[in-house]
């Protein structure tokens, strides 16, 4: 090896004249007087302000998504507010010349209290502008006619099953008490408003059962499917379905559970309602199958091909990989699809307004009419006067909402991710 | 006849709690190649690191000691790094050509120091790629992506980038170790003009190439810089066992 | 005993089967139904034309005009807020500070917030305090901003879009080598030159399948719009930022449930949603053909 190489010293010295001509001779090589040194002043630390200016505003920029969330806890919680401090006052009309701490203010500014500027306590003026705005919005229908005009049981209906003692009980006619919240009638227009989330509460849960006892188990089989038994081709072609069923929007959902699916299922089943939580059920899985699968893919792919490659070493078919090591190894994974998958369905709107029937009804029946939280919103707000009860109750609706899928989240989030980590991390490193 | 360029005195470097460099002190001269070898890890890419302080944009790193350029530490605090590393060239292992036209490549260094005269520029164009070599075999293309070269003259086009802001140091992290043997030797080749021009250190695994090039060698292993000295005597007569075992190949 | 084994393999391997083909069977059924109930009405002159008797007859022209000026106005506020974010996290901020985890956290909180909750968002944000705000200060406290309209809807549309915008451009930032920086940085270049002139034209794509995804999902979402501008039937096309538009999604969504012939207007409804869906798909699918040819770069 030694002998082979010319060391540079050598070869220097061998041609050492036109090395240093070369040198002495390239333009490059002459040191100009006034070129660059290192010194202490060449080098003096400078102040770059678009350097600092960019900085400063990206980071600014990034807090932004920090700033929505506490925003929309902030708005959407104002908005309801009101219905907390005008617990003994009189509701409705009387409200408004109850509470002219606020309504004096309004002209004033902003260096007012924050409940205060925007938030329009229902003063007459106020009450005409949240009037026209209606007008505006072309949204003259009166909620009940939501959903399909032949099956409108809505009013009706729930006065025959829901009268007498227990409303009389609960609220005295014209006084809004919070206690009204956990009344079993929902009925805000009407002669005396009735506020009681409990038909909501438990339409949503409703549904939500069984759209996620329809969702999770196909969602989860198909991507097990996926991950171990499909061969190269059928994956490829499983993954672009699911993503086409992800960029179904959910008012396509609904709208082809309203038309089609609702007939159906109706003809399949027999029942009476064509519009019921069964059918909103069903359409809201198809919204939160491509969550729940591809989540639950991810957490099926990210389990390190030891743990298969050892159950089959021992002699385990590829099934019995498959379901007791596969499947068992994602379960923090497949918990948080599922979680994720529930978020979605219950805060869906559209495919609850399309295909739920949309009447606020207590039943434990699967095949009656529900109406969920979301829908609600969805469907009374633009015809609220804004300020007045039923605006607030419908905004502390969303803040469940929101409270709700934000808490889901932080869980999927924290714990599993947690414990993912700690069963692979710990066990492999 | 020699000039002192680079001075380290008690280098030390850590990665979080992890010592990567353990007080290296030597001299590296101007117009010489200084040659970094050593095993996979031994910290001879993160001194190489340090010299243009690339290593502070990884968080958590912290530096001991001085790394004196022409007497002054450019680790001080009152040293613009920026401004630093405009005097400090330097090749990576892997080429990274911009994903622009080739002369755009060549033109980003000295455009970002405010030089946006056509004819400035051509000219810095012609004369970085002709002080690498590949003037000639590009001269017609100049604008084609620098993405279409070859591996070998993406590495060469690198160097004339790096050649482009006028720096009086290049450092070299092992510069031809994805390259065939015929784009290596003209490698070498460019780098034994250079020197005389710049100061150069490389980091390299292959020990011909070091032997080759080279004309001072340091030894590093586990952080440790072991041997320094001229390079044929590392490479014939070295004066730790280490560095012996290292040269013969009996490790790394 | 091995046969049994055998067999409940194979009804369990078949059940899996049959969960895939389920799915893909009801998307392709949606797909047909949806086809067959649009055929008779879907043409060129069914996008070009205004609704006409009452929207009993006619095109849909004004709810796609509309549609298309709401995701405009939404990605030129939700793009650039999306990738400065994404720049932020990958460029800026530190993997595992606090700052960093709680942006990340904020982005997947805003990814799985309901749609309706942005919509009570802007009602309560951009209507009734930013709106009642300019209002009094611009227009003497006339009602002009405080109402529903195109710019507070699009948006809203942009805050739920922000997280894909965040996510896609944040891969696109990721896929630039790490060595495309060292080079900039080493030739002297600062932080912010080279993310303006390295890394923000490396992630060019990204960019570009992010503003298309949220695009996208911005053209199909009904619920955010339901009380923050979009209209039932307007009669001309919106000619300011005031003024209130119709939109594709909503049209379905008003047609099928609250017009008076819900009938007779079924093969428009089933129009309107093919014209939806084939949008949609569009969108997303020239977004994945960008991504797989980044991927191959």
């Amino acid at each position: 090896m030694d002998t082979k190489i010319i060391f540079p010293e050598d070869r220097e010295s061998l041609n050492l004249h036109e090395t240093e001509e070369s040198t002495a001779m390239d333009p490059q090589g002459q040191k100009d007087p006034n070129a660059f040194v290192f010194t202490k002043e060449s080098l003096k630390k400078k102040i770059r302000p678009s350097e600092f200016l960019s900085e400063k505003l990206i980071t600014g920029v990034a807090f932004l998504s920090i700033a929505i969330i506490v925003l929309i806890f902030f708005f959407v919680f104002r908005e309801a507010f009101p219905i907390f401090t005008q617990k003994e006052k009189k509701s409705e009309t009387q409200v408004t010349a109850v509470i002219p701490e606020k309504y004096g203010d309004t002209s004033s500014g902003n260096t007012v209290k924050p409940e205060q500027y925007g938030a329009e306590t229902p003063t007459p003026e106020n009450k005409e502008e949240g009037k026209t705005e209606i007008k505006n919005t072309g949204n003259v229908i009166k909620p009940e006619r939501y959903g399909v005009p032949e099956d409108s049981i809505q009013e009706s209906t729930g006065e025959e099953e829901y009268t007498g003692s227990e409303i009389s009980q609960l609220t005295p006619a014209e006084t809004f008490h919070l206690s009204s919240l956990f009344g079993k009638e929902w009925m805000p227009v009407s002669e005396r408003p009735r506020y009681g989330l409990i038909p909501l509460i438990v339409g949503t849960l409703k549904v939500t059962l069984i759209a996620i006892l329809f969702a999770a188990p196909l969602a989860i089989l198909a991507a097990l499917f996926s991950v171990a038994f499909a061969p190269h081709w059928l994956r490829e072609t499983i993954k672009p379905a699911i993503e086409m069923l992800a960029g179904f929007p959910s008012v396509v959902i609904g709208f082809f559970a309203l038309t089609i699916m609702a007939t159906a299922l109706q003809a399949v089943f027999g029942y009476e309602t064509r519009l019921n939580a069964f059918v909103g059920g069903i359409a809201m899985a198809l919204a939160a199958i491509p969550i729940i699968f591809t989540v639950t893919e991810d957490s099926m792919n990210a389990i390190p091909e030891t743990y298969s490659e050892a159950s089959l070493a021992l002699g385990a078919t590829r099934w019995q990989t498959a379901f007791f090591v596969v499947l068992p190894a994602a379960t923090p994974g497949i918990f948080a699809a599922v979680l994720l998958g529930i978020g979605r369905i219950f805060g869906e709107t559209m495919i609850a307004l399309m295909a739920t029937g949309n009447a606020a009804l207590l039943s434990a029946n699967p095949f009656e009419s529900v109406r969920t939280l979301a829908a609600t919103i969805g469907a009374e707000m633009a015809e609220v006067v804004f300020g007045d009860t039923h605006y607030s109750v419908l905004f502390l609706i969303g803040a469940l909402l929101f409270v709700f899928t934000f808490a889901l989240n932080a869980i999927a989030e924290f714990y599993v991710k947690g414990k993912l980590m700690k069963r692979f991390q710990g066990k492999l490193s | 006849m020699k000039e002192l360029k680079i001075e380290t005195r008690n280098l030390s470097f850590y990665y979080g709690n992890k010592l990567a460099l353990n007080s290296v002190s030597f001299n590296m001269y101007a117009n010489h190649v200084t040659a970094l070898i050593g095993p996979s890890g031994c910290g001879k890419s993160t001194f190489l690191r340090t010299l243009n302080r690339m290593n502070d944009l990884i968080p958590g790193t912290r530096v001991d000691g001085e790394i004196l350029i022409d007497g002054l530490n450019i680790y001080d605090k009152d040293i613009d790094v920026v401004n630093l590393r405009k005097k400090i060239g330097m090749v990576f292992q892997r080429s990274n050509p911009f994903a622009k036209s080739i002369y755009d490549n060549i033109t980003y260094g000295p455009k970002i120091n405010g030089i946006h005269k056509k004819e400035v520029l051509d000219e810095i164009v012609e004369s970085s790629l002709k002080k690498a070599a590949i003037w000639e075999e590009v001269k017609d293309r100049l604008d084609h992506s620098a993405l279409g070269l070859s591996g070998g003259q993406q590495q060469r086009l690198c160097i004339a980038r790096a050649l482009s802001v006028n720096p009086e140091i290049l450092l070299m992290d092992e510069p031809a170790s994805a390259l065939d043997p015929i784009s290596t030797g003209k490698i070498e080749e460019l780098i034994f003009e250079l020197k005389k021009t710049f100061t150069i250190i490389i980091v390299t695994h292959n020990m011909q190439q070091a032997a080759r090039v080279s004309d001072y060698t340091a030894f590093f292993y586990m952080g440790e810089m072991v041997e320094y000295g001229k390079t044929k005597k590392i490479f014939t007569t070295p004066d730790k066992k280490q560095t012996e075992e290292y040269i013969t190949g009996r490790f790394g | 005993m091995k046969t049994s084994k055998k067999i409940t393999g194979g009804l369990l391997i078949g059940i899996t089967g049959f969960s895939v083909f389920l799915i893909i069977a009801i998307l392709i059924f949606m797909l047909v139904m949806i086809i067959i109930g649009a055929k008779g009405e879907f043409s060129w002159k069914f996008i070009t034309q205004f609704p006409q008797n009452g929207m009993t007859q006619g095109g849909i022209f004004p709810a796609l005009f509309g549609t298309a000026l709401m995701v405009i106005i939404m990605s030129v506020a939700a793009v650039p807020f999306g990738t400065i974010t994404a720049i932020y996290l990958t460029e800026y901020a530190h993997e595992e500070s606090i700052i960093s985890k709680s942006i990340r956290f904020a982005v997947r909180t805003l990814a799985v917030v309901p749609s309706i909750i942005f919509g009570l968002f802007g009602l309560g944000f951009f209507i009734k305090f930013i709106g009642t705000g300019m209002d009094n200060m611009f227009n003497a406290g006339q009602l002009k901003w405080a109402q529903p309209n195109i710019l507070w809807a699009s948006l809203t549309m942009a805050l739920l879009t922000l997280p894909v915008v965040i996510v896609s451009v944040e891969e696109a930032i990721k896929s630039v080598p790490r060595e495309m920086r060292d080079a900039s940085l080493a030739l002297g270049a600062t932080k912010w030159q080279t993310i303006r002139k390295v890394v923000i034209p490396g992630a060019r794509s990204g960019i570009l399948t992010g503003t298309i995804l949220a695009i996208s999902r911005g053209a199909g979402e009904v619920a955010p719009i339901l009380f923050t501008g979009a209209a039932y039937y307007l009669a001309k096309l919106p000619t300011s930022l005031s003024d209130q538009f119709m939109s594709l999604g909503y049209h379905i969504y008003i047609m099928s449930t609250q017009s008076t012939n819900v009938d007779q207007t079924l093969p428009i409804q089933f129009a309107t949603t093919l014209v939806l869906l084939l949008l949609t798909f569009t969108l997303n699918l020239s977004a994945i053909l960008i991504r797989v040819r980044l991927r191959k770069k």
